[in-house]
């Protein structure tokens, strides 16, 4: 099973990063930075969204209980 | 009397019981009969009871492959329905109903009954009121214990895989009915805890008859889905379907539908989340620098006080300076009562010697010029 990054930490970080922002008292080099930042997640994010195709797999396990995961034909 | 009868002719015990079964047997074919359920007992499996009305008893007995297909024994008093075949136990001598198969006439049957017994014991140990996890909102391993040959796997698959196609599916095929489909469903459930990066599980199958759903009424099954590690959704059946694996789980679905949507965010509206998100964050950027540029103004509105000061200052000194030139100009001179005479080529008469007696010349005063003539000389 590959890695994936999770999609709500994801989304957790943007939402800090756009509330920091908003906060009043943020130098401009400081909000440029997050901007910059909050852009470049957000791009990844929809990206992946509109990439994401559903994979299914199917785990069989031996007699000793061993498992093994497998491309479900469907 | 009875010594007429020759003894030579007796039957054995055996022969009258087998001529009585097998007469028994020939008149009565199998048949249902409707009765009371009465003294119950279980010898190893094998279920031995009566079935009475108000005028008489008939003695039962259910073999344990028989008896083990129905979903619990039925309580005392309970009216049946029990199908079987009337015969005599020759060993015994015994007239009975060998059944090998009974309904309950009451509501739910004797599924109610083995409901209420492992929901009971389950209630006992907790299980039923024990705190729910929380379905995570971006699920990335769905975990999905039903048969691979089911409908209710292609509808998981379908509305999962339009939703969050970003959830992978791990599917853990299981039987869902029949023999050994308990064990299966157990063992499914118990596969979970190996995947460790499974974060939501449903477990189900599609509709079916009661009889069909049963196996989501053991209590083994309940107590399998209790203990696996991630969240459960149940999704066994339809609607109406309450099933012992749908009280103890997590979540609570209707359908296999329903619990894949339960199960996952919607793409589209996690996509126009994060275009919230992008606007918020461009607003943001932009108040920071409408605030620099508020402070840019400010700065500039400083600069152009300053510049005008200076140039106010400029000016007075200016009209400072050119008071003192106009005390300098001939134009004052003339203002005191001095005048400037000119010959008419205009040029300034300054001595007597140039006024000639009879000649025209002009006087320039402060405010004109006025014509005048020399008389003498």
């Amino acid at each position: 099973m590959a890695a994936q990054p999770d999609f709500g930490k994801e989304l957790e970080r943007l939402e800090a990063i756009v509330r920091q922002l908003e906060t009043p008292d943020l130098d401009l080099d400081q909000a440029l930075k997050l901007f910059e930042e909050g852009v470049e997640r957000l791009r990844a994010a929809r990206d992946r969204l509109n990439a994401a195709q559903a994979k299914v797999k199917q785990v069989l396990s031996d007699h000793a209980g061993t498992l093994k995961v497998d491309d479900l034909d469907s | 009397m009875f010594g007429a009868v020759a003894p030579d002719g007796a039957w054995s015990v055996s022969a009258v019981n087998r001529r009585a079964k097998a007469a028994i047997e020939q008149v009565l074919e199998p048949l249902w009969v409707e009765g009371e359920m009465t003294g119950l007992k279980d010898f190893g499996g094998n279920w031995y009871f009566s079935l009475r009305d108000s005028l008489s008893q008939l003695r039962c007995v259910m073999f344990r492959d028989d008896a083990r297909r129905l979903p619990a024994a039925p309580t005392e008093g309970m009216k049946v329905y029990a199908f079987g075949r009337a015969t005599i136990y020759e060993k015994r001598g015994e007239y009975q109903l060998n059944v090998t198969r009974m309904m309950s006439t009451e509501a739910g049957g004797l599924f109610r009954v083995a409901f209420e017994k492992a929901k009971a014991a389950l209630a006992k140990d907790g299980i039923l009121d024990r705190p729910r996890k929380r379905i995570p909102a971006y699920p990335r391993w769905i975990a999905v214990v039903t048969s691979v040959e089911g409908a209710a796997l292609r509808d998981i698959m379908t509305v999962a895989g339009q939703r969050w196609p970003v959830a992978q599916i791990a599917v853990i095929h299981t039987r869902v009915q029949g023999d050994g489909a308990v064990d299966d469903v157990v063992r499914a459930l118990q596969v979970i805890q190996k995947l460790t990066k499974v974060d939501v599980a449903i477990v189900g199958r599609g509709g079916g008859s009661k009889e069909d759903l049963q196996v989501f009424n053991e209590e083994r099954v309940a107590r399998a889905v209790a203990a696996v590690p991630v969240p459960v959704i149940s999704a066994v059946g339809h609607e109406t379907d309450v099933t012992l694996c749908y009280l103890v789980a997590d979540a609570r679905a209707p359908t296999p539908s329903a619990a894949a949507e339960m199960a996952t965010p919607d793409r589209e509206e996690v996509l126009s989340d994060l275009e919230h998100l992008g606007a918020r964050l461009a607003r943001g950027l932009a108040h920071r620098v409408d605030r620099m540029d508020e402070r840019v103004g400010r700065t500039g509105d400083r600069l152009v006080g300053a510049i005008e000061r200076r140039l106010e200052a400029v000016s007075y000194q200016l009209s400072a300076v050119s008071g003192r030139l106009d005390a300098l100009s001939p134009l004052g001179v003339l203002a005191r009562g001095f005048a400037v005479p000119r010959d008419p080529s205009g040029r300034v008469l300054r001595r007597t010697a140039d006024f000639h007696a009879g000649d025209p010349f002009a006087l320039r005063v402060v405010d004109g010029t006025v014509t005048a003539r020399v008389e003498g000389s």
